[in-house]
């Protein structure tokens, strides 16, 4: 493993409190998805559909607040948060600043389940289809992970292990785009791995969230021992940590929220990898810390992006994960020209 | 006994590394683990860690396995200075410190007033206050050394298992760190180190443990140890010998043309 303290600059020794923090980027979390309810490309009147709902007038106003704007900006909070907790995760478990939530396979899997159900046509049969099919491929990437990288096994065995789902994963996606029936379906599939939030509907956040939440959890529950492993392995036993348990919890952590983010969303490229390295120095590089921070961070980014392609006058609509993805990029060619920089 | 292991062997696959290795540490002791590269002194202090299962024998803390005791009691009782000083993330050498203190936190807990007393004092008896705003980027490879060590002293642990915690020190800092461990080693605590250093080995533990050839060659007091029988065998070497303040020396002279090392 790279020794990354040779890797990251110090020029940050200052980090602000923890806990201003937190209130800071919460509330900047907040003010992003008020933003999102109130951008859209019907006109509203926010106020007056507020009040319709509030007394229950099944106005216009009140159905595209509710069916169309709520789920679009409660899904790019959780997504977001979940791309950024598991980049947190994943690069304190590999201790690389490089690393992402991705690196596991279980997005590619999710990814492949969608491209599944659009080329079965079963992407119309039910609503709630396209996210189950996600769901169902990232639970068998999981199981697939869990039996090649189980118990016992190391950490060059599980990033191993994920290297080889996502490239079968990509495989088999190949392959449905190759013997896919029309060019129509082609295009629906494409689409979709682009990664959006539009015309997501709220059952997809009733069916995410508790996956989600589960996911968080395990993941924030993680913290200590991701601080204890900032000393390598041998230490971090000492203190008391099972590195074998660890690593399970950060797996099934990442499974259950990056799994149900891509489900929905298609992949959204850049934020899992982005946010925690812009952010860890206002945790002082504290990996356990890192973990709440790059989860609002990442929640900020996604909607902020989610924002900007609504509002930015390009049409067709651009797609979420193309946007992060070009902004993303950038970051990683400053990120490698520093790197060689300091080498 | 502090820690007793009994018949330890450990093998790789079909090769043996040691074989029927019995080792015993009473508190206030300080034990040095010498031998040849190689002869497996960091395997060992690995399995008297519990951080490693040997492939026979087994290991008790007084009198109790490191099952009976749980991860986190064991951990309480046992600091681990691991041979390999990176650190991953260049947090403050203040936070860094305060890892020590995780075997004794509570989930959710913030740190205690306990925490903060350990943490002081260790940051004191290893002379790093000064540092403790820095990042580990900041500091030179003998304070990175120090402030390692300050981590595992503010475990609090009746036990310190420091592996080489010398190697890559000056020698000003070696005499420091030597002296900080034999005070530990003073107040009822035991210290097991793993040196290659053999005139400071004999200098200042109470008792060496020399690993060679497949076993324990010799152990007991430092000069019934280093002989230049036993040193011939395990490391190949001769030594010259000295006194200075009534306080025997020696230093590896020349390859005494017999034995593994000289090979």
């Amino acid at each position: 493993m790279m020794p990354a303290a040779a890797l990251e600059p110090a020029e940050h020794a200052w980090a602000p409190p923890h806990a201003l923090l937190l209130v800071c980027l919460s509330l900047l979390v907040l003010v992003l998805w008020c933003i999102s309810l109130a951008t859209g490309y019907a006109p509203l009147d926010l106020a007056q559909a507020l009040s319709d709902i509030a007394n229950g007038n099944k106005t216009l106003g009140a159905l595209v607040l509710v069916e169309l704007r709520l789920p679009r900006a409660l899904l790019g909070c959780f997504v977001g948060f979940s791309l950024g907790i598991t980049g947190a995760g994943m690069q304190g478990l590999l201790r690389n600043p490089l690393a992402e939530p991705g690196i596991i396979g279980v997005s590619g899997a999710a990814a492949f389940g969608a491209v599944a159900i659009f080329y079965f046509g079963l992407a119309g049969a039910f609503a709630l289809a396209l996210p189950l099919g996600g769901i169902a491929g990232a639970a068998a990437a999981t199981v697939l992970l869990y039996g090649l990288a189980g118990r016992g096994a190391g950490t060059m065995t599980l990033i191993l292990a994920g290297v080889a789902i996502n490239s079968f994963a990509a495989a088999l996606t190949a392959l449905a785009l190759n013997l896919s029936p029309n060019p129509y379906a082609v295009t629906e599939i494409v689409f979709w791995l682009l990664g959006s939030l539009a015309d997501r509907s709220l059952p997809y956040v009733w069916l995410v969230l508790p996956l989600m939440l589960l996911g968080w959890g395990l993941l924030i529950l993680s913290g200590p021992a991701l601080d204890a492993l900032t000393l390598g392995e041998d230490t971090a036993q000492s203190l008391g940590f099972d590195l074998a348990r660890l690593r399970l919890q950060l797996v099934a952590g990442t499974a259950l929220a990056v799994g149900s983010a891509v489900a929905v969303t298609g992949t959204i490229a850049f934020v899992g990898l982005v946010m925690p390295h812009l952010l860890r120095p206002l945790v002082a590089h504290r990996p356990g810390r890192l973990l709440l921070v790059s989860g609002l961070g990442g929640a900020a980014l996604t909607l902020a992006a989610d924002i900007g392609v609504r509002i930015l006058p390009i049409r067709p609509e651009l797609k979420l994960g193309v946007v992060t993805a070009i902004i993303g990029a950038p970051f990683l060619f400053g990120l490698i020209y520093r790197l060689r920089e300091e080498a | 006994m502090e820690i007793e292991a009994d018949a330890i062997s450990v093998r790789f696959g079909a090769v043996a590394l040691f074989e029927g290795v019995d080792f015993a540490m009473r508190a206030g002791e300080m034990v040095g683990l010498i031998g040849p590269n190689g002869a497996g002194k960091t395997t060992l202090l690995r399995v008297l860690a519990s951080l490693r299962a040997p492939e026979g024998g087994r290991v008790r803390y007084r009198g109790r396995s490191a099952a009976e005791l749980g991860r986190r009691e064991l951990a309480r009782r046992l600091a681990y200075l691991a041979q390999d000083a990176s650190v991953h993330w260049p947090m403050r050498v203040d936070a860094l410190v305060a890892l020590g203190r995780l075997p004794h936190r509570r989930p959710f807990q913030g740190v205690t007033a306990a925490d903060r007393d350990a943490i002081e004092q260790a940051m004191a008896a290893t002379a790093i206050m000064s540092l403790r705003s820095r990042t580990l980027a900041q500091v030179s490879s003998g304070e990175r050394m120090r402030v390692l060590l300050a981590r595992a002293l503010a475990v609090d642990a009746r036990v310190m298992l420091a592996d080489e915690p010398i190697a890559a020190l000056d020698p000003l800092h070696q005499l420091q760190v030597m002296q900080l461990l034999r005070a530990i080693a003073g107040e009822d605590r035991g210290v097991i180190v793993v040196l290659h250093d053999l005139a400071l080995a004999m200098r200042f533990c109470d008792r060496l443990v020399l690993l060679a050839r497949g076993g324990i060659l010799a152990q007991g007091a430092p000069a019934r140890v280093l002989t230049d029988d036993n040193l011939a065998q395990a490391y190949g070497v001769e030594v010259v010998r000295g006194e200075r303040d009534g306080i025997p020396f020696l230093l590896p002279w020349k390859p005494s043309g017999q034995g593994e090392g000289g090979a």
